[in-house]
């Protein structure tokens, strides 16, 4: 075994550490620990991805003396890195993006706090993705429903006190039934580690009487995490909890938060349930029609909003129906283009979440359409990188947005009944205008003639780099997609 | 068409979102804030005689919303009846399902060194599950201390009534009172000797870090209550407080992840084993469980400390 296997565990316990660590620190030196600390972390993802690649296949790797059945494993292969590989780096550059605002929005006694949290939210992302054992994956969904209305609730205004009680009832609703399911499940087979796991529901498939019992367990896990990324009839969290944590925050929870929830839902279907059983149950038809209204849903709203954050909060709900429509078609090239999906929504979203910020901040602190008219105009820097993020937004060729449409489009195609590829062809081109409408409206409303020509932004150092990174993941996804879409589906062959 | 194109262009309005515009500037002196207030009454006031909310009265959504919320309830009760009245009987049917608890049990004394077969599961065999499990409690505290922890912000800010809550409580304050004083010198030495010796015997029997934790932390608030907190932060100061909880949770990842990585590569861990049933048996376990039980104890204090005074411990 090469010392890179040992990298996973690393990125796990060493975040552990860290937010330990940080809790002790004072608030700048928890920030810069921080920041070198999430560099390290990259090169260590990095090298996990290049060994697996190489050798072309996944390992597990043993937690202490017991193997298989008996004690905790976790798991690597192309798909995990990755992921992995993402969520670090758009956390880096949303950290990095969003630091300024931390410093005034977040009393200076509570910095260190915040950097706390962010260590342990790193840990728990990591771990989730890494975990091959379900009841792990339960932990670590406790840990990161409590960092994230952690650093929703920093901020300590009035409006995001209100949004962290209600994204926290609705999570706790969500992990609730999300252990349920994984009791039931547990029942049924006797194991909470993933392989043996499938060996004994690939059993009981078998058996009619089971199948419903079965079908059931899965349900309640489904709608528990679909109620914790923001599901199509649960979405109404999202405004608020986005539209009114810290820039930094907002971009961590819209890009990582609901993403890790949909990961661990792909990795319990292929790895816990079996992709052979999960095909026989209803409940891919109905995260299809359940996608479709929420894409539907969520620009519709977008369009009704008068301020710019809630327009891009519900723009993430729509982004979110895409991805269960892309589980709900099914297929490999459905599921790798949910996944590739998850890795456009990351880069473009945190773009939105940290430039809207600089665009108020020009207009005297007010985020509504009103009060924004020319702001590009006063903040160059920030109307250019939104514009761009825009652009895919909407789905325009050479972007990551056209690229993942496409994917939906092909992945109907190939394995859709005449129904399905109407509905989703449908759904596209109604979305696509839809999110035409509202950001092209944004668009010209950041570039109308400006009123307040004195206002000038200050010069911000640090922000533009980050920036110029989620870009160019961004421009390479959309034009070298199938880079990404190769990846993916190599990963997804080691998957199951 | 005009109307639609305005409201394209300037989107709808929200029925929150005006109505606490202004609210978000937290420093302010008390006189604006009241007036704020008022002004912010007034306003709802005016909005729940306008037009729009009598028009959603009108279409009774509150009645839709309770039919739904009694529905889906009732829906929910159904599955799980449903589910549970289905479900295989545990063991009986498939003999896989027992291979492992069957291994725990019939092995578990030899492969830990633990009498008592929950603390050598979840503090040898499933020991990252656990190692998550005293994270979460960390950052349970973490979360408290952002919300509940005094800082310039909230004693100025929106929250001003945190500020005199603390004021006022030392009006009632029952540390004075003499019954509650002889019953706390009689009864914390005890409880904390009790919660020492579950904290101990984790491995040989009930107990272990996290409930041996918690009666250490009720004693230590019974302490505080019966003493007031200036005797407490002779000893436990904050920065005491956090550097314990910092050592023992650091211990806990590294002791943990040495095993973790011998394990995996197939080394030898060099972590002796004992006999079981002595005091030192177990391996980790013991180590392990007093610090779980220390960083229990500490957050169950600090839990205290934060809602009673605003702040974790005395600087």
């Amino acid at each position: 075994m090469s010392f890179v296997t040992n990298f996973p565990l690393f990125t796990i316990v060493l975040s552990l550490f860290s937010g330990v660590l940080c809790y002790l620190l004072k608030g700048k030196a928890a920030r810069k620990y921080t920041f070198i600390y999430e560099i390290v972390l990259i090169v260590m993802v990095g090298a996990v991805l290049v060994y697996t690649y190489r050798e072309g296949g996944s390992f597990t790797y043993v937690m202490g003396e017991f193997p298989a059945p008996w004690g905790n494993e976790i798991r690597a292969g192309v798909l995990e890195s990755v992921m992995a590989l993402l969520f670090l780096v758009v956390m880096r550059c949303s950290l990095s993006a969003g630091y300024r605002f931390v410093e005034t929005d977040i009393d200076e006694s509570k910095t260190s706090l915040y950097y706390s949290l962010i260590n342990l939210m790193t840990a728990a992302l990591m771990a989730i993705i890494w975990t091959n054992d379900l009841f792990t994956g339960y932990v670590f969904v406790e840990i990161l429903t409590l960092t994230s209305c952690g650093i929703l609730i920093v901020r300590e205004l009035g409006r995001t006190t209100l949004a962290a009680v209600r994204y926290m009832i609705l999570n706790l609703l969500g992990s609730g039934l999300f252990l349920l399911g994984v009791v039931l499940l547990y029942n049924l087979t006797g194991n909470l580690l993933m392989v043996p796991m499938q060996q004994v529901i690939a059993e009981l498939a078998e058996d009619p009487a089971v199948m419903p019992v079965l079908t059931m367990a899965v349900g309640i896990l489904t709608i528990g995490l679909s109620i914790k990324s923001g599901l199509f009839p649960f979405h109404y969290w999202m405004p608020d909890t986005y539209g009114w944590a810290t820039p930094a925050s907002a971009s961590i929870l819209s890009s990582l938060v609901s993403k890790a929830y949909i990961f661990l839902l792909f990795k319990i279907y292929y790895r816990v349930i079996g992709i052979q059983v999960f095909v026989r149950m209803p409940i891919r038809d109905i995260l299809l029609v359940l996608g479709i209204c929420g894409i539907v849903a969520g620009s519709v709203n977008a369009i009704r909003a008068n301020n710019i954050n809630r327009m891009v909060a519900f723009s993430s709900a729509a982004q979110i129906g895409y991805i269960y429509m892309g589980i709900g078609l099914g297929g490999i090239i459905g599921y790798s283009a949910a996944l590739f999906h998850i890795m456009a929504h990351a880069l473009t979203k945190s773009q939105l979440f940290l430039t809207t910020p600089r665009l108020a901040e020009v207009s005297g602190d007010s985020l509504k359409f009103k009060e924004l008219q020319g702001s590009a105009l006063r903040d160059r820097d920030a109307g250019v990188f939104f514009t761009l993020a825009a652009l895919s937004m909407i789905g325009i060729p050479i972007f990551a947005g056209f690229a993942s449409k496409l994917q939906f489009g092909l992945a109907a195609a190939e394995n859709a009944s005449m129904v399905k590829l109407v509905m989703v062809m449908l759904a596209l081109a109604v979305s696509s205008m839809l999110n035409a409408l509202y950001f092209i409206r944004t668009v010209i409303r950041i570039y109308a003639e400006d009123p307040r020509k004195d206002v000038r932004a200050h010069h911000r150092s640090g922000y533009n780099v980050p920036m110029l990174v989620l870009t160019a993941g961004n421009l390479f996804l959309g034009l070298f997609s199938w880079v990404a879409v190769n990846l993916l589906q190599t990963g997804l062959g080691m998957f199951s | 068409m005009k109307e639609w194109i305005r409201r394209w262009y300037e989107g709808d309005t929200e029925l929150l979102t005006d109505i606490m515009d202004g609210a978000e500037v937290p420093d302010r002196p008390r006189k604006e804030l009241k007036q704020q207030r008022k002004a912010f009454r007034a306003k709802i006031l005016e909005r729940v005689n306008s037009e729009p909310v009598l028009r959603a009265q009108e279409k009774s959504f509150y009645a839709i919303y309770r039919v739904i919320a009694v529905i889906s309830c009732v829906v929910l009760i159904g599955v799980l009846l449903f589910t549970v009245a289905n479900l295989p009987h545990y063991g009986t049917e498939n003999p896989r399902t027992v291979e492992v608890v069957r291994r725990y049990i019939e092995h578990g004394l030899e492969e830990t060194g633990a009498v008592n077969v929950v603390a050598g599961m979840i503090l040898d065999y499933r020991a990252f599950d656990t190692l998550g499990e005293s994270h979460v409690l960390f950052t349970a505290l973490v979360c408290v201390m952002i919300l509940l922890q005094l800082d310039k912000k909230t004693i100025r800010g929106g929250h001003m009534d945190s500020y005199y809550r603390v004021k006022q409580d030392t009006y009632f304050d029952i540390s004075k009172d003499s019954i509650i004083r002889v019953a706390g010198m009689v009864i914390v030495p005890c409880i904390i000797l009790l919660g020492i010796y579950v904290l101990l015997n984790g491995q040989n029997g009930p107990g272990g870090g996290f409930s041996g934790g918690a009666i250490i932390g009720a004693a230590l608030i019974m302490f505080a209550t019966a003493f007031g907190f200036n005797a407490v932060d002779r000893i436990f100061t904050r920065r005491a407080l956090m550097t314990t909880t910092f050592v023992s949770l650091a211990f806990y990842s590294f002791a943990k992840g040495y095993v973790f990585f011998t394990g995996a590569n197939g080394l030898e861990n060099h972590i002796p084993k004992g006999t079981p049933g002595a005091i030192l048996s177990g391996g980790l376990i013991l180590p392990l469980d007093i610090a779980v039980g220390l960083v229990v104890a500490c957050t169950m204090f600090g839990f205290y400390s934060l809602f009673k005074r605003g702040s974790i411990g005395s600087d």
